[in-house]
């Protein structure tokens, strides 16, 4: 026994180790935040071991014993009782220290996670829906204010406010790497802040259950650097690239005869959907679907195909299309960089 | 109500009762116990106390034991179920992108099995085990209530039936066992999957609030003569402070799931945002019960952890009186952590905080007991016996379930655990390893006591490896995985994650733990037909469930024992000092006083009777007909005012008329 169930250690362990190079890892920090409770957690875990290491030891105890000191239940040693008594009381007294330190930890962790946002200058606001995330970064100048989906790109080194709300049922926005999760409830604004120290691409994915494809309704921080971001920014500003092959140009006029254009947006275009996510530099995005598949122009026709076989559930749609209707209309989203 | 004849007796103190069996007040209305032989007590109470042959007999049953023994059979059955639902979901799991069970099964089954786990086995069972063992251990003849507590089981059967017929037939609820708004409500939650699980939460409240208010009767006011407040055995503080914990806390989820009904049904706008109402209300409500639900099914186990640890390790536990008031103190405690469940929706950093101090202290009670049963080890090395076993599997998983417990109070903590599977293994540590762990042991314990017949001590001690084995390979790398980032409640994962050789690891677990129930069943069936005979205190235990035959008689007890002390069977090793004076034609029970147990009146306890199948019958199918429209109440009114009339129709006993 002792043997299995060093086995299963070292395997537990080796899994471990593997697992903390993951990128959407609460043990992998790559922002203030999450490193922060980072440290949290192994100070926790820590200290709950040794408690847990204590009590095994006081059970092992009477395991190592011999044989009984009496012979009669009811017949008890009252100077051994007392010195259990004495025993137990201080067992209890440093539980009551410990419980004590560690919410007044919590507490002080709390603070210093509230403060890391105190002076975002960035606010987006992340709206969830069954099963994408509505992302849109504000501004005081109207034609500036951006709406895309699913990916966030933020500038690294800089804290960013996320505004996070829902217009149908309760999301938690969670990316592990940079931060704690929220809940996006409708009806209510959440205040999260994140920064993250390093430009990279951090994931996260929805973190209460909202139904069928809860599962597949994951998203993305993209950080980068300032000018990069600004860049990304003002890219995303322009109206959707014109078709040029004539393959796309009958993919774009499809898209408009098409229920296709009922939901979705295409800026530049007739198309003005809100219910879906905007797709007006949809190929610029690196997943399909809230991160259930990568852009490609295969995994495009086939989400457009067969939507309610890559992603049961889903609220789009299959459109009937033919197979040269569906090679257009890809042909012309590939193109919306 | 009969004259009291035991009242003159008041003033004595119990011991003396005992030698005064032959001057109690001779005979007025019926034959008594008073110095009658074994032979013909026997006789006697043998009828006036048997269930009615035939099958109307049988469904007519008011005998506690009866009662408890389909309870625990019925809630075993909805575990197999439950558990064949994890396993179900555990291989879809084995791997990245499987393509076994699709999203609208997989929400299916995680509900069931939540939802089945909570509400119709553990609740049930540590009930069930109260029914059996209170009446013993108190040493009275039957249950408060004994038609209400009938009534109980039948409406629970109905609930557990009306589930999952549900799932047969694919409309089972899929929202989670807590069914947030507005997943659940009317606009998100179409169809009737949110309306069963309104609807079965009912059903089972019902069950267990009437199991709830016989077990605190019986408690309060049936205790054998002499067992004051300072007598009463550990295991009935637990279920008398459990049956307070659910008297308080399923009001509140009944109001949840009938507020969300009327949402779906009527058109209220209770929880919906848009016009005034609030999705955040729900989650109040509901883990305003949910909390201490935990607890509900938590301290009965403690109870059981306080029978079994004396028993072997031949002494009374040590710090009775700590062990005591942490009972109590955890009652009214967990009614105070709701907002943990909350932590992230977003509230206000300060009131959070508050419910993070509360939440660590209510680590303070539990850590009394723990070291209170260890310094009751500490004495010598124990009698080690499966149930024993158990306990030390208790303590082994339940301590981590407790210690992750204090991480998840921790507000910043908790925001990046919550909703993942490091959740996931902290509630299995804390379920499983706090309660199903006892619960096995108190199976080995009490299974001769119910059977007359021992489990198998062999198959025991594979059964215990298999399960803690199985168990942790399951569930402790689910803390890893959660801190990968694993949220839980998903159908399927991307590949890219990692995610895929510890999730294959865990299901193996899964299988595991699975495994080592069905060596428990099979040692559950080959002990009651082949196991050696038990005899009546196969551990010599000092409580008195010990006291009768093994299994115990329709009446219990032949006499009323007497009780000198906490363990009664170790202070009076010849015989128990008994009280008499009953009536043996009619089922008569001693009431006593509630703080000293002096016995102060007799009281005729219910007859067999059908009506509380009736009963709950037109209850349950009220409940079912009120999924599709509110008249169902109106409708529902007539039957069930029928079967109630036929259930309290005055018999004509002198006592009724009085």
């Amino acid at each position: 026994m002792k043997r299995l169930a060093s086995i299963a250690f070292a395997t537990a362990m080796a899994l471990f180790l593997q697992g903390c190079a993951g990128w959407q890892s609460a043990l992998d920090p790559k922002g203030p935040a999450a490193s922060e409770l980072a440290w949290l957690i192994w100070f926790f875990t820590g200290l709950c071991a040794v408690v847990w290491v204590l009590v095994m030891a006081a059970l092992a105890v009477p395991l190592m014993m011999r044989s009984r000191q009496h012979a009669e239940p009811l017949t008890l040693d009252a100077s051994s009782d007392n010195r259990k008594l004495r025993v137990v009381m201080t067992a209890v007294g440093l539980t009551a220290v410990i419980l004590v330190g560690l919410t007044l930890l919590s507490f002080f962790a709390n603070r210093t996670l509230a403060a890391i946002g105190s002076d975002a200058a960035l606010t987006i606001r992340v709206t969830g829906h069954q099963w994408w995330w509505e992302v849109r970064y504000e501004d005081a100048t109207p034609s500036r204010i951006l709406t895309t989906a699913n990916e966030i790109h933020i500038p690294a080194g800089e804290p960013v406010r996320l505004l996070l709300t829902s217009t149908d049922v309760i999301h938690s926005f969670w990316v592990p790497s940079l931060s704690g999760k929220l809940d996006l409830i409708p009806g209510r604004m959440n205040v999260l802040d994140i920064k993250a120290d390093k430009p990279g691409v951090y994931r996260g994915q929805c973190a209460e259950f909202c139904g069928a494809q809860h599962a597949n309704m994951g998203t993305f921080i993209i950080a980068e650097p300032r000018a990069k971001f600004d860049a990304w920014w003002n890219d995303q500003l322009q109206p959707a690239a014109a078709p040029t092959s004539d393959e796309a140009k009958a993919g774009g006029e499809l898209f408009l005869k098409r229920p296709c254009v009922m939901c979705h947006k295409i800026g530049g275009t007739p198309a003005g959907g809100t219910v879906a996510p905007d797709l007006t530099h949809i190929a610029s995005r690196q997943t399909l679907a809230a991160g259930t598949l990568t852009m490609s122009r295969g995994n495009l026709a086939a989400w457009i195909a067969d939507p309610q076989g890559v992603k049961p559930g889903a609220h789009m749609p299959v459109v009937d299309l033919s197979g040269d209707e569906l090679n257009a209309i890809v042909a012309y989203l590939e193109a919306l960089k | 109500m009969s004259s009291a004849d035991l009242t003159s007796e008041r003033d004595l103190p119990p011991e003396r009762e005992a030698s005064a069996r032959g001057d109690i007040a001779p005979e007025r209305d019926g034959p008594r116990d008073t110095g009658m032989d074994d032979a013909s007590l026997h006789r006697w109470l043998a009828r006036t106390w048997r269930t009615p042959p035939g099958i109307i007999g049988a469904l007519s049953s008011v005998d506690h034991k009866v009662i408890a023994r389909r309870y625990l059979i019925t809630a075993f059955l909805f575990l197999c179920l439950g558990g064949l639902n994890a396993v179900a979901m555990r291989i879809q799991l084995s791997g990245p992108q499987r393509g076994l069970i699709g999203p609208d099964l997989y929400n299916q089954l995680f509900t069931m099995h939540g939802v089945t786990m909570m509400f119709l086995f553990a609740v049930p069972i540590v009930q069930a085990t109260g029914i059996y063992l209170v009446p013993l251990m108190v040493g009275t003849r039957n249950i408060a209530f004994p038609r209400l507590n009938a009534f109980g089981y039948w409406v629970y059967v109905s609930g557990g039936l009306f589930a999952w017929v549900s799932f047969a037939l694919s409309m089972a609820p899929d929202v989670g066992w807590f069914a947030y708004v507005p997943l659940s409500g009317p606009e998100f939650g179409p169809g009737k999957r949110a309306d069963v699980w309104a609807q079965m939460i009912t059903y089972t409240e019902v069950s267990s609030l009437a199991v709830a208010v016989a077990t605190i009767v019986t408690v309060l006011k049936q205790r054998a003569p002499g067992m004051s407040l300072d007598k009463i055995p550990l295991y009935v503080w637990a279920l008398l402070v459990t049956s307070f914990v659910v008297v308080f806390a399923m009001p509140a989820v009944m109001i949840t799931s009938t507020f969300l009904i009327l949402d779906r049904l009527v058109g209220t706008h209770i929880f919906n945002p848009a016009e005034g109402g609030d999705a955040l209300l729900f989650q109040h409500l509901f883990w305003f019960f949910g909390h201490p639900e935990v607890y509900i099914i938590f301290l009965p186990a403690t109870g059981m952890v306080s029978s079994i640890i004396p028993a072997f390790a031949r002494r009374p536990a040590f710090g009775h009186l700590g062990l005591v008031l942490s009972l109590i103190a955890v009652g009214f405690l967990s009614f105070g952590l709701w907002v943990h469940h909350m932590f992230a929706t977003g509230l206000p950093k300060l009131g959070a905080s508050f419910f993070t101090a509360s939440s660590m202290l209510i680590a303070i009670p539990n850590g009394v007991q723990i070291f209170c049963w260890l310094a009751t080890l500490w004495d010598g090395r124990p009698v080690i016996r499966t149930p024993l076993l158990f306990v030390f599997g208790f303590f082994f998983t339940f301590v981590i379930g407790g210690l992750t417990g204090v991480m998840l109070a921790s507000v910043p903590l908790d925001l990046q655990v919550h909703d993942t599977y490091f959740v996931v293994a902290h509630f299995h540590y804390v379920l499983i390893g706090g309660s199903v762990f006892p619960l096995l042991g108190a199976a080995y314990f009490w299974f001769p006591k119910i059977t007359g017949r021992m489990m198998s001590e062999r198959l025991g001690r594979w059964h215990f490896w298999l399960a803690l084995v199985g168990f942790n390979a399951a569930f402790f790398p689910m803390h890893i995985v959660g801190l990968w980032g694993m949220p839980r409640r998903v159908y399927t994962y991307p590949a890219e994650l990692g995610w895929e050789n510890i999730n294959l690891f865990i299901s193996a677990g899964a299988v595991l733990f699975f495994l080592s129930f069905v060596l428990f069943a099979f040692n559950l069936v080959h002990g009651a037909l082949r196991g050696t005979p038990a005899g009546d205190n196969p551990w010599d235990a000092g409580t008195l469930e010990w006291a009768t035959s093994s299994p115990p008689p329709s009446y219990n007890f032949a006499r009323i024992p007497v009780v000198t002390n906490v363990e009664p069977l170790w202070a009076e090793r010849v015989a128990l000092p008994v009280a008499s004076g009953l009536r043996v034609d009619a089922r008569e029970l001693i009431i006593s006083t509630v703080a000293e147990a002096h016995p102060d009146i007799r009281e005729k306890s219910a007859t067999p009777s059908i009506w509380p199948l009736l009963a709950a019958i037109a209850v349950g199918a009220t409940f079912l007909y009120s999924i599709f429209t509110p008249w169902a109440i109106v409708w529902g009114a007539a039957p069930i005012a029928v079967t109630l009339v036929g259930w309290f129709w005055p018999k004509g006993d002198p006592e009724d008329e009085e």
